[in-house]
């Protein structure tokens, strides 16, 4: 229907029509505008500076064709290794945590007395995000004094980890740290399990449909839409770790700093604090393509997951 | 779980009492095991907020690392931290809180004026190429940030605006596609007539869409309003990479200063390093308190219908 009268509008505008075009245009001016200033012309300038030796003290770019791709591929050996870090963090965090998120948010979808009162404990770790966070969980995880192996110490533990120090730790101390903020996830599947008209539960119960069938026919086919959703953006998230791994990797006291170099550091640390804007440019479109590929990937086997239910307004 | 019990109860007529009975008790221990489990989980996760909060009372000299470990409430209580990490005079925090705040109310106005004004068109009004364009912010909403980071520092470092504020709040009033598509699927929640009715009235269009749509928008306003508090609030890597002059830092990266200073000067200050943690996410929590309907309302009205 709406796609038969807005291809007729397309042929003749009456003057109604006509205005309500230039009014429409009058009001997406701000994003238009926005979109051609921050978005194409940055995108064309990385385009170019990515061929080019740009730094921050040596300004008129030149031209030098594929080189810093060369270079990121046999010379940077931060390259393959810090796309190695973010994808081990991927792997233990992406779908890990979107398990326990949707776990905590059927624990408390419960209708019992005081729910709020514990949505809201879990909630408030991912309220409280950023540096406070990561400050705060350094003291936590110091591997001499820290809360966590003092109390694993009197648990027995003899020799408990380094945390951030080790090489083996550092990664799992980051993925703990944002475990604790699991709960911001659990909230929005707990908004999608509400959305979930209680009549089909009603009718599963007629049919005789016990509680594993009804989750796996029932909620878990009417979440898969925001199950999807939260798995794009953690996909798309999951490649931008910085200030943990900004902060955590200064903070390391004996150890190296290497076992949080996150990919998007790799990037600030050649762009900013080496001043090697080009090269940077070339590594943030590596990086580009390769989401971009995990997202299509994701994307495209979302058809036979992902259930639309009919009549529903769809996004795109 | 609880839905079906209701309809449980319904049925009961015709059930026997020895059935009811043994459901009631089966109830009951489910009840007892959630419980359970809230309980014992809630209590790890508010674990660390505790230690935080002891650590940041300690009085100057005081160990901030005990064995065992110490919780909130503890007989310390040096309150003075928190004025102590605000107005001393080698780095006081109440600059970078002004300067936070500063950006936190740009960027909120900004966000509110676009991206109401863009979600309007796309949720109300009917154009060429409304189609291509709507796509066009499906795709940038996909885009991620490491995109930008270095080309949009070569554009703003080309227009001079390295070591100033510019380049942290004047995106914000051009819209940002999420917000532009939570926005557009609020309003196309409305009744059509509402656009006739007001016109029949005569309204027009800009009259239309201040006195009519954005009143009946405010909870996806807030929506906004709050993530992007914040997003500013806590965004660490914009100031870092832009600011310069340590008197121009937010709290995000005055926090990481402080934290670098007094680890350089060698002072175990701990307590006062917790108590600044603190006092950044206090902001924060009292605005999730007050707007928590709001946004959980808002998360499943607005954002996530396919």
């Amino acid at each position: 229907m709406a796609a038969a009268v807005h291809k007729s509008q397309r042929r003749r505008l009456t003057g109604m029509e006509r205005r309500e075009a230039i009014e429409a245009y009058l009001f997406l001016s701000p994003w238009i505008i926005g979109v051609l200033v921050f978005l194409v012309i940055p995108i064309g300038m990385a385009a170019y500076s990515a061929f080019t030796s740009w730094t921050i003290i040596n300004p008129p770019p030149r031209w030098i064709g594929l080189e810093n791709f060369r270079e990121m591929f046999t010379e940077d050996r931060y390259f393959g290794w810090s796309l190695g870090v973010t994808v081990r963090y991927m792997l233990m965090t992406l779908i890990p945590f979107l398990i326990i998120g949707l776990a905590l948010s059927l624990l408390l979808n419960q209708k019992l007395k005081g729910m709020d009162f514990f949505r809201t404990v879990f909630y408030v770790p991912s309220v409280v995000s950023g540096v406070a966070v990561t400050l705060l969980w350094i003291s936590l995880l110091d591997p001499d004094m820290g809360a966590i192996n003092t109390i694993l110490r009197s648990l027995g533990v003899e020799n408990p980890p380094h945390w951030i120090n080790s090489a083996q730790w550092a990664l799992p101390s980051v993925a703990l740290m944002s475990l604790w903020g699991v709960g911001g996830g659990a909230i929005i599947y707990l908004a999608g399990l509400q959305n979930i008209p209680n009549h089909l539960y009603e009718a599963a119960q007629i049919d005789g449909a016990n509680n594993w069938q009804r989750f796996w026919k029932i909620t878990i086919p009417l979440l898969s839409p925001t199950i999807f959703f939260t798995l794009i953006t953690g996909l798309i998230g999951s490649f931008q770790v910085f200030t943990p791994a900004y902060i955590m990797s200064g903070a390391g006291r004996w150890g190296s700093p290497k076992h949080l170099r996150f990919y998007l550091l790799h990037v600030y640390i050649k762009g900013f604090q080496q001043g090697r804007l080009g090269y940077a440019s070339a590594l943030a479109w590596v990086l580009t393509i390769i989401s971009a590929i995990a997202v299509i990937i994701v994307y495209n086997s979302s058809e036979r997951y992902v259930y639309y239910e009919e009549g529903r307004e769809g996004g795109a | 779980m609880a839905r079906v019990e209701t309809f449980g109860k319904g049925q009961a007529v015709v059930e026997k009492p020895a059935f009811r009975e043994r459901k009631s008790v089966r109830s009951a221990l489910h009840a007892a095991f959630v419980y359970g489990l809230l309980i014992g989980l809630g209590i790890v996760v508010l674990m660390p907020l505790s230690w935080m909060l002891t650590a940041a009372l300690r009085a100057p000299g005081e160990p901030v690392y005990t064995v065992p470990v110490s919780w909130f409430p503890t007989e310390s209580f040096y309150v003075q931290n928190f004025w102590t990490v605000l107005t001393n005079p080698a780095y006081p925090l109440w600059r970078p809180l002004l300067n936070t705040g500063m950006l936190v109310v740009l960027n909120i106005t900004g966000v509110v004026i676009s991206n109401t004004m863009v979600g309007y068109a796309f949720a109300r009004l009917n154009f060429p190429g409304k189609e291509l364009l709507f796509r066009i912010v499906i795709l940038t909403m996909l885009m991620p940030y490491v995109v930008l980071m270095i080309p949009q520092f070569l554009l703003y470092n080309t227009l001079g605006w390295y070591g100033t504020y510019l380049p942290l709040w004047v995106w914000s009033f051009f819209g940002s596609a999420f917000f532009i598509f939570i926005t557009r699927q609020y309003m196309r929640s409305f009744p059509r007539d509402l656009d006739d009715a007001a016109r029949i009235d005569g309204c027009s269009r800009l009259g239309t869409f201040w006195r009519i749509i954005v009143p009946l928008s405010k909870p996806v306003i807030t929506v906004m309003a709050v993530f992007t508090f914040h997003d500013v609030w806590n965004d660490f890597s914009g100031p870092l990479i832009y600011l310069n002059d340590p008197q121009k830092f937010t709290l995000a990266i005055a926090l990481n200063y402080f934290r670098i200073s007094r680890f350089s000067a060698g002072v175990n200050t701990t307590n006062l390093l917790m108590a600044a943690a603190l006092m950044s996410t206090i902001p924060m929590l009292i605005l999730y308190f007050f707007a928590q309907n709001y946004l959980i309302g808002g998360i499943a009205s607005v954002g996530l219908k396919g």
